[in-house]
């Protein structure tokens, strides 16, 4: 059963459409990526899955059922989480709390998901009583992460989880994100890596102002002339 | 003259206890909805007048009214964010802060179709004060310090040990990340608007037992409230402790120098002293 | 009542109602115009009724001046005097966001309020300052009508000023600051100083229309103030007409003024006794009025020129 469908998708944030019909899906455990220029309309593409956009025409299917029209917080419910490109941490709270904002639908005891993810990102144990926002940018992606993980969902969106950090942490992180998917969960993730994206995923989607362009997998992408001339430097 | 200032920095505890009541209520509110609630400082009256009815009408002790009056507060701020603020909320917080103010002006109306134009007081009669050397303190204001601090704590408990406290914190952090984090953002701003009248009529019961009751009460208050809030930073309840206190004080000592009828251009005149040198407050807040 | 009767108090009407359109036009500028927040509307306006009293009575003791000047003057000194206050609390606030400038009117307002009726060798206090001259009283007398045709004359005056500079560049530019402030900045204009320019225009226009209250009425004191119930009604005549609309500005103006003056008919006729709930009742009707205005028709009855429904 696909894990995400997403099917002729239009809208915009109110004003001129910004996506135009896109198609997009994620097979059960999949890591799909995203790649595409600025403003192609990536990020807009995950919110529009989230429901945080306006959606005129298309349908987002989640394990066959609608939910399109859901609100963040139902759809959250549905066994997805995503980690926004930008401000995603809870800056004047611990990273403890954050974690457990993270969980704030689950009624039941969190603590064996919150030990797990101290285990798998030990630098957020060492610092769960500091305030996120004084931690460093590759220590607030951990986190932000960490905190999508809480539900233990089936499919983790990831809007560049690479951004700003330097190449180590950038290593660092798809190897992460390479063991969460391993783990089982669906990962959708945009990136501006796009080698190293396009090496670690199953398949790949290019997106240009709002449309699809290419849909490969990885190694084909990698390998394919017109995105290596614009993505991958020459 | 010492002991002079130390009786006005006494009296200027007991008002910053008062204002910081409700400069929490005005800084969670903030915090949460991004808008500055002109009706706060009418809600304390109306909280202060529940627990008058109670008093006056059915003979009830102050202490005991108070939890009813706390009770009918927050239900009466509840229902007006949700019968008019969550209708405007969408829109812009500048609506809803002109909202707020016609809420505020028509809250007293209420209160004076209700209980009329004019002064009453908890009891009438005067206390007999303690007398500590040559400074008098009066029963009402340990209560109301104590009372304060007893609520302030009980807050900060409320905001760092319950899921619903740190949701309230969560969502005045980042309220998108709090959206895709589940957080059921209606609730949470329901139980703001809780938290806050009910503090808020706290706040009037301590102005009735310190002053008198009056329709005007509370919107007479509401500059000296937000001058603590915007002192505090505004959006930081920790802050409006702070910021309470320093005003409290700096309306009270001032009348060794000026003339009490102008405490308010006190408070005014920290407060645009604060924009001027440093307006996200002493604490960071969302200027 | 007959006729004469009806007509002088048309002519009443029609005067109070065209001060408060005044007033409405000065909110305009601010709001309208720049989304900025006045709630100490009637401070300036206190300001310009005194002002205008103090330059134009005869020599007194009881106050400072009177300075026994003509009309015009008085209300040029009204308008300049508010312009000065607006100068001082706008140079704080224009920087921030319009929360604090709310807040600091409000301030504003109420520190003008205690001055008035506390620095007796001002303002006499509360006893008020009395025999403030009909406006062209010596060459054209005092016929009511006089005081009605003088205030039209100023609507239009206003109506002329702030239509000439919402359609002007100027004009312009405050919109964008309303709509897009980063964007303005970004284009390199100063948006602090559009602010205050706009800020302190609409503040001297509520000075004017307080020297046109303390000429028409002829006696002043802190009591004809309602200080808040005052800044209310102009901001809920500004909402219901259109804000943003100079012509809504006016009509709202006369619309709430007659809606506000027919339940003071109506509370009449509950007599005396139940006077201060009546008054209550009556600003209760125009606090839910706002509400269900904001709700069901946000943009009032003139809505702004080319602004989409509910765009605000
Ligand atoms: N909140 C918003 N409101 C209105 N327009 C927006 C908003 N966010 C983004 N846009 C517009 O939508 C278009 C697509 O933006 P989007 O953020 O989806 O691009 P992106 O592909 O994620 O770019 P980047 O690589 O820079 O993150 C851009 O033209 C942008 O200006
Ligand atoms: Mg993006």
């Amino acid at each position: 059963m696909t894990l995400l469908a997403i099917e002729g998708l239009t809208g915009g944030y109110g004003g001129a459409d910004i996506l135009h019909g896109v198609d997009l899906r994620v097979e059960p455990g999949e890591m799909v990526v995203i790649i595409g220029p600025n403003g192609a309309g990536k990020s807009t593409l995950m919110k529009a899955a989230f429901g945080l956009v306006k959606i005129r025409e298309g349908a987002v299917l989640f394990e066959r059922r609608d939910i399109t029209a859901l609100r963040p917080d139902q759809i959250v419910r549905q066994g997805i989480s995503y980690v926004p490109q930008e401000q995603n941490v809870f800056p004047s709270m611990t990273v403890e709390e954050n974690l457990e904002m993270g969980a704030f639908i689950r009624n039941d005891d969190i603590r064996p998901q919150m030990d797990r993810i101290y285990t798998f990102f030990p630098r957020l144990a060492e610092r769960r009583d500091q305030v996120a926002g004084s931690m460093s940018g590759g220590e607030r992606q951990m986190l932000a992460m960490g905190r999508a993980l809480m539900l233990e969902p089936k499919l983790l969106l990831l809007d560049e989880p690479t951004a700003g950090l330097s190449p180590i942490f950038i290593d660092q992180t798809f190897e992460r994100i390479r063991k969460i998917n391993e783990a089982g969960i669906g990962i959708l993730m945009v990136e501006q890596n796009a080698k190293q994206a396009l090496a670690v995923c199953d398949r790949g989607y290019v997106l240009t102002m709002g449309r699809n362009r290419v849909d490969d997998t990885g190694p084909n992408l990698l390998a394919n002339k017109d995105v290596a001339e614009m993505f991958l430097g020459g | 003259m010492a002991t002079d200032l130390l009786q006005l920095a006494i009296y200027g505890v007991v008002s910053g206890s008062i204002l910081t009541l409700g400069a929490i209520g005005v800084s969670l509110i903030y915090g949460i909805l991004r808008f500055a609630h002109f009706a706060h400082g009418d809600l304390m009256a109306v909280g202060a007048y529940f627990a008058f009815s109670l008093v006056a009408g059915l003979g009830f002790p102050l202490w005991a009214s108070a939890p009813f009056a706390v009770a009918g507060t927050a239900l009466v701020a509840v229902a007006i964010d949700q019968t008019v603020y969550r209708r405007l909320r969408r829109v812009s917080p500048i609506i809803l802060l002109i909202s707020s103010f016609g809420i505020a002006i028509a809250l007293r109306s209420v209160v004076q179709l209700i209980w009329g134009p004019h002064n009453q007081v908890y009891a009438s009669g005067i206390q007999l004060p303690w007398r500590v050397g040559d400074i008098v303190i009066k029963p009402d204001h340990v209560w109301i310090v104590l009372g304060a601090i007893v609520l302030v704590t009980a807050l900060h408990l409320f905001l760092t040990r319950t899921k619903m406290g740190k949701a309230m914190r969560a969502m005045s952090d980042n309220m998108d990340l709090a959206l895709v984090s589940g957080i059921p953002s209606e609730r949470v701003i329901v139980v703001t608007w809780a938290v806050g009248g009910g503090m808020a009529a706290v706040a009037g019961i301590f102005l009735g037992m310190d002053t008198r009751l009056h329709p005007v009460m509370g919107w007479s208050l509401l500059l000296p409230v937000f001058a603590a809030a915007i002192l505090g930073g505004i959006g930081r309840p920790y802050g409006a402790i702070a910021g309470g206190m320093v005003i409290g004080l700096a309306m009270e000592m001032s009348t060794v120098v000026i003339d009490p009828t102008y405490k308010p251009a006190v408070a005014f005149a920290l407060m645009v002293l604060m924009l001027i040198v440093r307006p996200q407050g002493l604490f960071k807040g969302n200027p | 009542m007959e006729l004469g009767g009806l007509l002088t108090y048309g002519v009443f009407f029609l005067t109070q109602a065209g001060i408060y359109a005044v007033l409405a036009l000065g909110l305009n500028v601010q709001y309208g115009l720049t989304g900025q927040i006045n709630i100490g509307v009637a401070g300036f306006f206190a300001v310009g009724a005194y002002t205008s009293a103090i330059l134009t009575t005869a020599t007194s003791s009881a106050h400072l001046g009177g300075f026994d000047l003509p009309f015009l003057v008085g209300i040029a000194g009204a308008m300049a005097a508010s312009a000065i206050v607006a100068v001082g609390i706008g140079w704080v606030t224009m920087r921030l966001r319009s929360d604090y400038l709310a807040i600091a009117t409000i301030g504003i307002a109420e520190i003008i309020r205690l001055a008035f009726k506390n620095e007796e060798w001002l303002t006499n206090g509360v006893r008020g300052i009395p025999g403030i001259p009909r406006p062209f009283v010596e060459t054209l007398g005092a016929d009511p009508l006089i005081s009605l045709g003088v205030v039209l004359g100023f609507i239009l005056l206003g109506y002329w000023m702030v239509e000439r500079a919402r359609r002007s560049p100027w004009g312009r530019v405050l919109r964008a600051i309303r709509e897009n402030e980063d964007g303005v900045m970004a284009a390199g204009k100063n948006v602090a100083r559009f602010r205050l320019q706009a800020f302190v225009f609409g503040s001297s226009l509520m000075g004017m229309a307080g020297g046109l209250y303390a000429h028409f009425l002829g006696f002043i004191s802190p009591e004809a103030f309602m200080p808040l119930y005052g800044t209310f009604l102009v901001w809920v005549m500004l909402i219901a007409g259109g804000a943003g609309n100079n012509r809504g500005a006016v009509l709202g103006a006369f619309a709430i003024w007659m809606l506000w003056s027919a339940t003071d008919s109506l509370t009449r006729e509950l007599g005396a006794e139940y006077a201060t709930q009546a008054g209550a009742l009556r600003v209760l009707l125009i606090g839910v009025l706002l509400q269900v205005i904001l709700i069901a028709r946000p943009q009032g009855i003139l809505p702004e020129h080319g602004r989409r429904k509910g765009s605000r």
